[in-house]
């Protein structure tokens, strides 16, 4: 069942994420990364980067924890046997690093109805210890029936 | 970065194994049982265990980043649609082709393909020029 349209631009309390080098490692492997930068410090520094970087998708990891009370929100009320992850859209702004502490913000960015389907759409906006973007996220989930 | 509008960019090819679907839940937090619950998965009438849309997404992110020789700063913008779902132990084929290339930067169409079907479609990239 949809939610109430009032819902949109709701949003929830701050995620606070500290971002581990094993944690960027372990993610950097299960994908496939394989530039030194994600996995090696003195590799990062011989980039001219200050740190062992975080792949780009490594979004997902410091934002989820932010988007997940979004999408469980009963006044929401999504439901989850029905929903399937139909979108999803990240802008990077400054890279994350290991040692960096991120904080995300997810509202409730859009709900619409199309036929039989419902869209929610959640936004996600992370920045990090300086108080710089680093990444900002649309996180679309289609609900099917009526 | 010399490439110029209609060209492709190469092509990423990758065979999840059974496990990736765990590793993946373990790197991400992501534990739905879809993902690494064989009976489960069968129970909601799926054929397997599944692969995580956002993993997808990320050998997306990875086929564009080739085009900047893999400089996790180039890449800006990565918006995609998930169709079908993904299956471990079968390839994915991760094909795109320049839209447009200028001193401003660089956008790319791309999509991703596992037995004919596009489990990632409508994706667009957009790289730091």
């Amino acid at each position: 069942m949809a939610g109430e349209a009032s819902l949109v631009g709701k949003s929830y309390e701050p995620f606070e994420y500290e971002v581990g080098r094993e944690k960027i490692r372990e993610y950097a492997h299960v994908v496939g990364e394989t530039n030194p930068v994600h996995f090696d410090a003195h590799a990062a520094h011989g980039a001219g980067f200050r740190a062992v970087v975080a792949p780009p998708m490594f979004a997902v990891v410091y934002s989820a924890g932010a988007v997940a009370p979004a999408m469980l929100d009963p006044a929401v009320g999504m439901n989850f046997a029905m929903i399937v992850h139909g979108g999803q859209e990240f802008a990077w702004s400054e890279l994350v690093y290991a040692g960096d502490t991120i904080t995300t913000t997810a509202s409730v960015q859009d709900i619409s109805v199309r036929g039989t389907m419902t869209f929610y759409v959640f936004e996600s906006v992370s920045v990090n210890q300086d108080g710089l973007e680093v990444a900002r996220g649309s996180w679309t989930n289609i609900e099917r029936g009526g | 970065m010399n490439i110029r509008q209609g060209d492709p960019i190469p092509e990423l090819r990758v065979t999840p194994d059974r496990y990736l679907p765990h590793r993946y839940a373990g790197a991400s937090g992501d534990f739905n049982p879809i993902h690494i619950d064989p009976e489960f998965a069968k129970q909601v009438g799926l054929p397997s265990t599944i692969l995580h849309g956002l993993y997808t997404m990320a050998l997306v992110a990875r086929a564009n980043l080739a085009v900047a020789g893999g400089d996790p700063s180039a890449l800006k913008r990565l918006s995609v649609q998930f169709r079908g779902m993904g299956l471990p132990e079968k390839e994915i084929v991760v094909r795109g082709t320049v839209r447009e290339a200028s001193g401003a930067g660089v956008v790319i169409d791309t999509e991703a393909e596992q037995d004919g079907t596009r489990i990632v479609r409508n994706a667009v990239a957009e790289l730091a020029g």
